[in-house]
Protein backbone atom coordinates (compact mmCIF):
# COMPACT_ATOMS: atom_id res chain seq x y z
CA UNK A 1 0.00 0.00 0.00
CA UNK A 2 1.77 3.44 -0.86
CA UNK A 3 1.94 6.08 2.02
CA UNK A 4 0.09 8.67 2.23
CA UNK A 5 1.59 11.94 1.22
CA UNK A 6 1.81 14.42 4.45
CA UNK A 7 4.17 16.69 2.65
CA UNK A 8 1.17 19.55 2.16
CA UNK A 9 0.64 18.68 5.87
CA UNK A 10 2.70 21.95 7.21
CA UNK A 11 1.08 24.02 4.45
CA UNK A 12 -2.30 23.07 5.34
CA UNK A 13 -1.57 24.13 9.33
CA UNK A 14 -0.15 27.36 8.33
CA UNK A 15 -3.15 28.19 6.47
CA UNK A 16 -5.13 27.59 9.79
CA UNK A 17 -2.52 29.71 11.98
CA UNK A 18 -2.49 31.96 9.79
CA UNK A 19 -6.53 32.48 9.92
CA UNK A 20 -6.20 32.51 13.51
CA UNK A 21 -3.83 34.94 13.28
CA UNK A 22 -6.03 37.53 11.30
CA UNK A 23 -9.07 36.78 12.96
CA UNK A 24 -8.07 37.39 16.55
CA UNK A 25 -6.16 40.89 15.66
CA UNK A 26 -9.02 41.78 13.56
CA UNK A 27 -11.89 41.71 16.15
CA UNK A 28 -9.72 44.44 18.61
CA UNK A 29 -11.13 47.54 18.58
CA UNK A 30 -9.20 50.39 19.03
CA UNK A 31 -9.21 51.62 21.87
CA UNK A 32 -9.44 55.61 22.00
CA UNK A 33 -10.07 55.87 25.52
CA UNK A 34 -7.97 55.12 28.48
CA UNK A 35 -9.98 52.62 30.27
CA UNK A 36 -8.82 51.11 33.63
CA UNK A 37 -11.57 48.90 35.16
CA UNK A 38 -11.70 48.88 38.86
CA UNK A 39 -11.02 45.76 40.58
CA UNK A 40 -13.02 43.45 42.45
CA UNK A 41 -12.84 40.44 44.71
CA UNK A 42 -15.34 37.55 45.15
CA UNK A 43 -17.82 38.87 42.95
CA UNK A 44 -16.48 39.06 39.58
CA UNK A 45 -17.54 36.62 36.97
CA UNK A 46 -16.50 35.42 33.73
CA UNK A 47 -18.42 36.57 30.73
CA UNK A 48 -18.89 33.72 29.13
CA UNK A 49 -20.18 33.77 25.10
CA UNK A 50 -18.68 36.57 23.39
CA UNK A 51 -20.72 36.76 21.14
CA UNK A 52 -23.45 38.08 23.13
CA UNK A 53 -21.30 40.72 24.53
CA UNK A 54 -21.18 44.64 23.09
CA UNK A 55 -18.82 46.77 24.69
CA UNK A 56 -19.45 50.11 25.71
CA UNK A 57 -15.91 52.22 26.90
CA UNK A 58 -16.13 55.23 29.16
CA UNK A 59 -13.07 57.25 29.65
CA UNK A 60 -10.92 60.24 29.06
CA UNK A 61 -9.19 60.22 25.46
CA UNK A 62 -6.09 58.96 24.71
CA UNK A 63 -3.32 61.38 24.90
CA UNK A 64 -3.29 61.25 20.86
CA UNK A 65 -6.73 62.39 20.82
CA UNK A 66 -6.46 64.79 23.88
CA UNK A 67 -5.88 67.64 21.46
CA UNK A 68 -9.22 67.00 19.85
CA UNK A 69 -11.69 65.51 22.09
CA UNK A 70 -10.08 66.96 25.52
CA UNK A 71 -9.45 65.65 28.24
CA UNK A 72 -13.52 64.72 29.72
CA UNK A 73 -14.34 61.51 29.61
CA UNK A 74 -15.80 60.76 26.58
CA UNK A 75 -18.09 57.35 25.12
CA UNK A 76 -16.73 55.01 22.55
CA UNK A 77 -18.96 52.56 20.75
CA UNK A 78 -17.34 50.91 18.21
CA UNK A 79 -14.47 53.04 17.41
CA UNK A 80 -16.15 56.12 17.29
CA UNK A 81 -16.26 58.37 19.89
CA UNK A 82 -20.35 59.15 20.42
CA UNK A 83 -22.96 61.14 23.00
CA UNK A 84 -25.00 59.36 24.88
CA UNK A 85 -28.34 59.38 22.58
CA UNK A 86 -26.15 57.70 19.85
CA UNK A 87 -26.38 54.25 22.36
CA UNK A 88 -29.99 53.57 20.93
CA UNK A 89 -28.71 53.05 17.76
CA UNK A 90 -25.72 51.16 18.68
CA UNK A 91 -27.74 48.94 20.54
CA UNK A 92 -30.25 48.33 17.94
CA UNK A 93 -27.46 47.62 15.66
CA UNK A 94 -25.43 45.22 18.02
CA UNK A 95 -29.17 43.46 18.05
CA UNK A 96 -29.70 43.39 14.52
CA UNK A 97 -26.47 41.37 13.81
CA UNK A 98 -27.27 38.69 16.56
CA UNK A 99 -29.24 35.85 15.61
CA UNK A 100 -32.97 35.64 17.11
CA UNK A 101 -32.78 33.77 20.09
CA UNK A 102 -29.99 35.30 21.08
CA UNK A 103 -31.37 38.82 20.89
CA UNK A 104 -32.76 38.84 24.85
CA UNK A 105 -29.43 37.43 26.16
CA UNK A 106 -27.77 40.49 24.76
CA UNK A 107 -25.47 41.67 27.69
CA UNK A 108 -23.99 45.36 27.52
CA UNK A 109 -20.00 45.57 28.95
CA UNK A 110 -19.81 48.93 30.50
CA UNK A 111 -15.89 49.09 30.32
CA UNK A 112 -15.59 52.38 32.88
CA UNK A 113 -12.51 54.11 34.09
CA UNK A 114 -12.59 54.29 37.31
CA UNK A 115 -11.65 58.06 37.77
CA UNK A 116 -14.90 58.71 35.47
CA UNK A 117 -17.75 60.39 37.64
CA UNK A 118 -21.18 58.77 37.83
CA UNK A 119 -22.72 61.41 35.58
CA UNK A 120 -22.10 60.25 32.34
CA UNK A 121 -22.09 56.51 33.72
CA UNK A 122 -26.10 57.57 34.51
CA UNK A 123 -26.86 58.88 31.64
CA UNK A 124 -25.53 56.15 29.63
CA UNK A 125 -27.99 53.48 31.60
CA UNK A 126 -30.59 55.49 31.19
CA UNK A 127 -30.04 55.30 27.59
CA UNK A 128 -29.69 51.78 27.61
CA UNK A 129 -33.07 51.60 29.56
CA UNK A 130 -34.66 53.47 26.68
CA UNK A 131 -33.09 50.89 24.24
CA UNK A 132 -34.34 48.05 26.18
CA UNK A 133 -30.75 46.37 26.70
CA UNK A 134 -31.09 45.56 30.81
CA UNK A 135 -28.78 42.97 30.70
CA UNK A 136 -25.60 44.93 31.68
CA UNK A 137 -22.21 44.47 33.32
CA UNK A 138 -20.00 46.66 35.33
CA UNK A 139 -16.79 45.39 33.51
CA UNK A 140 -13.85 44.55 36.09
CA UNK A 141 -10.62 43.23 36.98
CA UNK A 142 -10.44 40.32 39.56
CA UNK A 143 -8.20 40.84 42.28
CA UNK A 144 -6.79 37.90 44.49
CA UNK A 145 -5.94 39.59 47.78
CA UNK A 146 -9.51 40.13 48.44
CA UNK A 147 -10.35 36.64 48.65
CA UNK B 1 26.19 8.28 -8.67
CA UNK B 2 28.06 7.02 -11.93
CA UNK B 3 25.90 8.92 -14.05
CA UNK B 4 27.03 12.56 -12.89
CA UNK B 5 23.27 13.23 -12.07
CA UNK B 6 23.59 13.33 -8.00
CA UNK B 7 20.54 14.17 -5.55
CA UNK B 8 20.44 16.54 -3.35
CA UNK B 9 19.11 14.74 -0.21
CA UNK B 10 15.84 16.89 0.72
CA UNK B 11 15.67 18.64 4.21
CA UNK B 12 13.52 16.50 6.96
CA UNK B 13 10.15 18.30 6.95
CA UNK B 14 8.73 16.13 9.25
CA UNK B 15 8.51 18.47 12.21
CA UNK B 16 7.24 21.71 10.22
CA UNK B 17 4.00 20.58 11.05
CA UNK B 18 4.86 19.92 14.74
CA UNK B 19 6.20 23.06 14.89
CA UNK B 20 3.26 25.02 13.06
CA UNK B 21 0.88 23.10 15.60
CA UNK B 22 2.54 24.26 18.66
CA UNK B 23 2.00 27.95 16.99
CA UNK B 24 -1.39 27.53 16.58
CA UNK B 25 -2.28 25.90 19.79
CA UNK B 26 -0.53 29.27 21.08
CA UNK B 27 -2.40 31.36 19.09
CA UNK B 28 -5.59 29.92 20.25
CA UNK B 29 -4.76 30.00 23.74
CA UNK B 30 -3.79 33.70 24.00
CA UNK B 31 -6.83 34.66 22.64
CA UNK B 32 -9.25 32.83 24.73
CA UNK B 33 -7.47 33.74 27.38
CA UNK B 34 -8.78 37.82 27.46
CA UNK B 35 -11.93 36.88 28.66
CA UNK B 36 -14.07 39.60 29.79
CA UNK B 37 -15.14 39.79 33.69
CA UNK B 38 -16.97 41.72 35.66
CA UNK B 39 -20.57 42.32 37.89
CA UNK B 40 -23.46 41.77 36.70
CA UNK B 41 -26.31 43.36 36.60
CA UNK B 42 -30.06 44.11 35.33
CA UNK B 43 -31.57 47.40 35.02
CA UNK B 44 -35.36 47.97 35.72
CA UNK B 45 -37.65 48.74 32.89
CA UNK B 46 -37.96 51.87 31.46
CA UNK B 47 -41.51 53.22 31.56
CA UNK B 48 -41.80 56.78 31.35
CA UNK B 49 -45.45 56.52 32.95
CA UNK B 50 -44.04 55.33 36.19
CA UNK B 51 -41.72 57.83 36.98
CA UNK B 52 -43.36 59.99 38.49
CA UNK B 53 -45.36 57.66 40.46
CA UNK B 54 -44.03 57.29 44.03
CA UNK B 55 -43.73 53.95 45.31
CA UNK B 56 -45.20 53.17 48.38
CA UNK B 57 -42.71 51.34 50.37
CA UNK B 58 -42.92 51.07 54.44
CA UNK B 59 -40.12 52.43 55.62
CA UNK B 60 -38.99 49.92 57.38
CA UNK B 61 -38.49 48.07 54.23
CA UNK B 62 -36.26 50.59 52.81
CA UNK B 63 -31.94 50.91 53.59
CA UNK B 64 -31.10 54.11 51.36
CA UNK B 65 -27.17 54.13 50.75
CA UNK B 66 -25.65 57.32 49.84
CA UNK B 67 -22.57 58.07 47.98
CA UNK B 68 -21.93 62.16 47.99
CA UNK B 69 -20.01 63.77 45.71
CA UNK B 70 -17.10 63.70 48.51
CA UNK B 71 -17.38 60.21 47.66
CA UNK B 72 -18.59 59.12 51.74
CA UNK B 73 -20.95 56.66 52.45
CA UNK B 74 -24.09 57.57 54.18
CA UNK B 75 -26.30 54.64 55.39
CA UNK B 76 -29.56 54.96 56.24
CA UNK B 77 -32.43 51.87 57.57
CA UNK B 78 -34.41 51.16 60.64
CA UNK B 79 -31.38 51.06 63.23
CA UNK B 80 -28.66 53.19 61.22
CA UNK B 81 -28.20 56.16 59.95
CA UNK B 82 -24.58 57.48 59.99
CA UNK B 83 -21.58 57.71 57.41
CA UNK B 84 -19.69 54.11 57.38
CA UNK B 85 -16.71 52.87 55.58
CA UNK B 86 -17.01 50.70 52.28
CA UNK B 87 -15.78 47.87 54.77
CA UNK B 88 -19.30 48.09 57.38
CA UNK B 89 -21.22 48.07 54.33
CA UNK B 90 -21.39 44.65 53.71
CA UNK B 91 -22.39 43.51 57.33
CA UNK B 92 -24.81 46.41 57.52
CA UNK B 93 -26.54 45.12 54.23
CA UNK B 94 -26.35 41.33 55.52
CA UNK B 95 -28.50 42.38 58.80
CA UNK B 96 -31.13 44.59 57.14
CA UNK B 97 -31.77 41.87 54.44
CA UNK B 98 -31.65 38.89 56.42
CA UNK B 99 -33.26 40.49 59.52
CA UNK B 100 -32.09 37.46 61.92
CA UNK B 101 -33.80 38.59 64.84
CA UNK B 102 -36.90 39.68 63.67
CA UNK B 103 -35.88 43.29 64.61
CA UNK B 104 -39.86 45.61 64.17
CA UNK B 105 -37.32 48.19 62.63
CA UNK B 106 -35.68 46.19 59.88
CA UNK B 107 -37.78 44.46 57.17
CA UNK B 108 -40.65 42.53 57.78
CA UNK B 109 -40.46 38.71 57.28
CA UNK B 110 -43.54 37.26 55.80
CA UNK B 111 -43.69 33.71 54.00
CA UNK B 112 -42.97 33.25 50.71
CA UNK B 113 -44.48 31.14 47.84
CA UNK B 114 -40.70 30.11 45.84
CA UNK B 115 -41.66 27.98 42.48
CA UNK B 116 -40.24 24.49 43.06
CA UNK B 117 -39.46 24.80 46.77
CA UNK B 118 -42.27 25.82 48.61
CA UNK B 119 -42.55 28.56 51.59
CA UNK B 120 -40.13 30.23 53.35
CA UNK B 121 -40.24 33.05 55.76
CA UNK B 122 -38.12 36.23 54.20
CA UNK B 123 -37.68 40.02 53.56
CA UNK B 124 -39.00 39.44 50.50
CA UNK B 125 -40.31 43.32 50.09
CA UNK B 126 -36.84 44.89 50.95
CA UNK B 127 -35.15 47.58 48.85
CA UNK B 128 -31.87 48.75 48.59
CA UNK B 129 -32.19 52.13 47.18
CA UNK B 130 -28.39 53.17 46.29
CA UNK B 131 -28.16 56.55 45.28
CA UNK B 132 -25.51 58.86 43.46
CA UNK B 133 -24.47 62.08 42.82
CA UNK B 134 -23.63 63.20 39.30
CA UNK B 135 -19.80 64.05 40.57
CA UNK B 136 -19.30 60.27 42.33
CA UNK B 137 -16.53 58.93 41.92
CA UNK B 138 -17.49 55.70 39.71
CA UNK B 139 -15.10 53.37 41.67
CA UNK B 140 -16.64 53.92 44.64
CA UNK B 141 -19.85 53.40 43.42
CA UNK B 142 -18.20 49.98 41.88
CA UNK B 143 -17.38 49.22 45.46
CA UNK B 144 -20.69 49.65 46.88
CA UNK B 145 -22.15 47.70 44.18
CA UNK B 146 -19.81 44.96 45.17
CA UNK B 147 -19.84 44.79 48.59
CA UNK B 148 -23.77 44.47 48.25
CA UNK B 149 -23.53 41.63 46.04
CA UNK B 150 -21.18 40.00 48.63
CA UNK B 151 -24.15 40.18 51.51
CA UNK B 152 -26.30 38.84 49.05
CA UNK B 153 -23.73 36.10 48.15
CA UNK B 154 -23.00 35.41 51.43
CA UNK B 155 -26.77 35.04 52.90
CA UNK B 156 -27.31 33.02 49.90
CA UNK B 157 -24.36 30.41 50.72
CA UNK B 158 -25.34 30.53 54.14
CA UNK B 159 -29.20 29.47 53.44
CA UNK B 160 -27.95 26.75 50.99
CA UNK B 161 -25.62 25.23 53.80
CA UNK B 162 -28.28 25.70 56.20
CA UNK B 163 -31.08 24.35 53.44
CA UNK B 164 -29.52 22.09 51.16
CA UNK B 165 -26.76 21.11 53.12
CA UNK B 166 -24.30 22.35 50.77
CA UNK B 167 -22.44 25.48 49.18
CA UNK B 168 -24.53 27.77 46.84
CA UNK B 169 -21.99 26.78 44.09
CA UNK B 170 -22.37 23.30 44.32
CA UNK B 171 -26.40 23.53 44.45
CA UNK B 172 -27.69 22.43 41.02
CA UNK B 173 -27.68 25.32 38.69
CA UNK B 174 -31.29 24.23 37.23
CA UNK B 175 -33.51 23.17 40.08
CA UNK B 176 -31.64 24.31 43.42
CA UNK B 177 -29.83 27.86 42.75
CA UNK B 178 -32.81 29.79 41.81
CA UNK B 179 -34.58 28.83 44.34
CA UNK B 180 -31.94 29.64 46.78
CA UNK B 181 -31.95 33.69 45.18
CA UNK B 182 -35.86 33.69 45.26
CA UNK B 183 -35.06 33.86 48.93
CA UNK B 184 -32.75 36.20 49.16
CA UNK B 185 -33.54 38.34 45.62
CA UNK B 186 -31.55 41.00 44.31
CA UNK B 187 -33.20 44.17 45.32
CA UNK B 188 -30.96 46.55 44.85
CA UNK B 189 -32.78 49.75 42.80
CA UNK B 190 -30.29 51.58 40.84
CA UNK B 191 -32.21 54.86 40.61
CA UNK B 192 -31.79 57.76 38.49
CA UNK B 193 -29.42 60.32 40.49
CA UNK B 194 -31.46 61.87 43.87
CA UNK B 195 -34.66 60.31 43.29
CA UNK B 196 -35.96 57.15 44.10
CA UNK B 197 -36.26 54.59 41.92
CA UNK B 198 -38.98 51.55 41.54
CA UNK B 199 -38.09 48.56 42.93
CA UNK B 200 -37.56 45.14 40.74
Amino acid sequence: MPELNTSSLPDLIFTVLFFFMMVTSMRDVEVKVQVKTPTGGSEIEKLERKSLVSHIYIGPPSKQYRAIYGAAPRIQLNEFFAEPEAIREFVSSERESMFEKDKPLMKMSLKIDQGVQMGIVTDVKQELRKARALNIVYSAGKDNKDK
Amino acid sequence: MGKGKRKVPGLNQSSTADISFILLIFFLVTTSMDTDSGLSRRLPEWNPDEVEQEMKIKERNVMTVQVNKFNEIFVKNGVINRQIEVSELKDIAKEFIANPDDNPNLPVIEPFEIEGYGTVNTTIKHVISLQTDRTTNYEIYFQVQHELSKAYSELRDAWARRVFGKHYIDCDEKTEQPVVRGVYSNKISEAEPKQYGTAQ
